[in-house]
């Protein structure tokens, strides 16, 4: 029994470590809905994995690369509003992935656990996918780290100082397709960008400079995977959904702190 | 002793058969400060994006000296307010060393700001900041977009005067875009009244009374306060000044 609680513990963990950076610059950068949108299309992952027979995190991972390359070239359009545009693909995908999965009944597929994570099931073989994404993705996100910054604050100023805006833009979208296919089994589908989000804001109000917003995000996240799975486990409240609400919470007494 | 920065020949662009600029030549010596003045959708933008690079022309040719260093102050910064970062930090990515940031900071009077969040700064202050950032990288080529946003008439002034300054320290030359009509004027060598393509161009208190000049932007904003002793009849001042070739709407 123990063993299903420490495996879910390291799983959380291992997501929240990754999710506080990654987090910190979807909020700098405004892209909340753009993750959101990319993590509802995870499900198309998954049902294109079990149609396919491949591994559900690789599948994952390419179909959320390639809604990020669909929704780049759609915004360069530029004919539909951003914000439009990612409503529209967030949630036809999600409902593709519903539709596609409905119509294979032969497969059994645990669709609530999909949507709102599943964190108690966690093989041994999650973790050590989750940690080496993980630890990919935060090599990257270190070796790229002031490149990254300097086009969140401007890209043409980037761009004229002789930063590769495309390649890093490129790589960062891979950390957040990377991030969606390891959190999906902790906070599942639906809940992944609040993983992404609340703890950064949180981490704000604290912070002096973007490091320390980052690695605060971090910690805040950890906190409420700790909090969420006690819960889980002392009041036997679904998972996934305990680690945001605690992640909410913690946003919540964050405002007590004046500014 | 000057030299060519970057020669622009015959430049057209067009958005998605939207002709933005055509026929535009320009060329950019260092110590000289050229002023693109025009109305929205003129094509200022697209040109100062081909000026940097981040545009490739439809047609016609750039050529760049080979040691052009552009330092480049954009129109505005949007930093979303949860980024916390200070004015220190902001530059460090552009140079990480500290004391070549303190310098920077002096030269454009803003030193005591290094430790203050980017987000808290004035209108003034922003604009100084991105200039500092723009001269860290010792650039022989000063592209600013719009310098004197957002600042107040006793500021604009004061930036116009750095910005003079730092041609003259940095020996470099200047592309300047404006809306302003008056104060730039003061500031500038030569003027490119564009709309997409070059009305006129020349020295600032000629172009004022070329014809395609008012016609763009009216007799009533006389650009230039202080009166020369020049005839305001058109033919007169034929010494520094080019019409442009087209016509107007």
């Amino acid at each position: 029994m123990i063993e299903i609680l420490l495996y879910a513990l390291l799983a959380g963990l291992g997501v929240a470590m990754v999710t506080g950076p990654l987090g910190a610059f979807i909020v700098w950068r405004r892209m909340a809905y753009f993750g959101d949108t990319l993590a509802h299309s995870s499900l198309l992952g998954v049902a294109l994995a079990l149609l396919m027979s491949i591994n559900p995190t690789l599948s994952v991972i390419i179909v959320c690369l390639v809604l990020a390359l669909i929704l780049v070239v759609l915004q360069q359009q530029q004919n539909l509003a951003s914000d439009t545009l990612l409503g529209i693909l967030s949630h036809t995908s999600l409902a593709i992935g519903l539709v596609a999965i409905s119509l294979m009944p032969s497969v059994k597929v645990d669709l609530l656990g999909l949507l709102f994570g599943d964190l108690l099931t966690v093989t041994a073989q999650d973790i050590l996918i989750i940690y080496g994404i993980g630890s990919a993705s935060i090599l990257l996100m270190i070796f790229l780290w002031r490149p990254l910054l300097s086009i969140t604050i401007h890209e043409e100023l980037a761009r004229v100082e002789g930063i590769p805006v495309t390649a890093v833009r490129s790589a960062f979208m891979l950390m957040i397709a990377l991030e969606i296919a390891i959190a999906m089994k902790v906070v599942g589908i639906l809940l992944i960008t609040s993983l992404l989000v609340i703890p950064a804001a949180t981490a704000r109000r604290f912070a002096r400079t973007p490091e320390q917003m980052a690695l605060l995000a971090s910690l805040m996240g950890c906190m409420a995977v700790i909090c969420g799975l006690s819960s889980s486990w002392f009041l036997d409240t679904p998972a996934g959904p305990s680690i945001v609400l605690c992640a909410g919470g913690l946003f919540l007494l964050s405002l007590l702190k004046k500014q | 002793m000057k030299s060519r920065l970057i020669e622009l020949n015959a430049i057209g662009h067009a958005f998605r058969g939207n002709r933005v600029l055509s026929d535009v030549s320009l060329t950019i010596e260092t110590g000289q400060i050229i002023t693109l003045i025009g109305p929205n959708g003129a094509g200022k933008t697209t040109l100062v994006k081909i000026v940097l690079s981040l545009l490739k022309p439809d047609i016609g040719t750039v050529t760049r000296a080979p040691d052009l260093r552009v330092g480049y102050m954009p129109q505005k910064l949007h930093i979303d307010p949860t980024l916390p970062i200070t004015l220190r930090r902001f530059l460090s990515l552009a140079e990480p060393n500290l004391q070549l940031c303190l310098n920077a900071l002096a030269e454009v009077g803003i030193e005591k700001l290094i430790e203050m969040p980017l987000q808290s700064l004035s209108g003034g202050e922003m604009q100084r900041a991105l200039l500092a950032r723009a001269i860290l990288r010792k650039p022989n080529l000063l592209v600013l977009d719009e310098p004197v946003q957002g600042v107040d008439v006793i500021g604009q002034e004061g930036l116009y005067r750095l910005i003079g300054q730092l041609r003259d320290r940095l020996d470099c030359g200047v592309l300047m875009v404006s809306h302003d009509l008056h104060l730039v004027m003061s500031a500038t060598d030569e003027v490119i009244c564009l709309n997409q393509h070059v009305c006129c161009h020349g020295h600032p208190d000629q172009v004022s009374t070329n014809p395609a000049f008012i016609e763009l932007f009216g007799s009533r904003t006389a650009p230039y306060t202080h009166h020369h002793d020049h005839s305001h009849d058109s033919d007169d001042n034929s010494g520094n000044v080019h019409s442009g070739d087209g016509h107007h709407d």
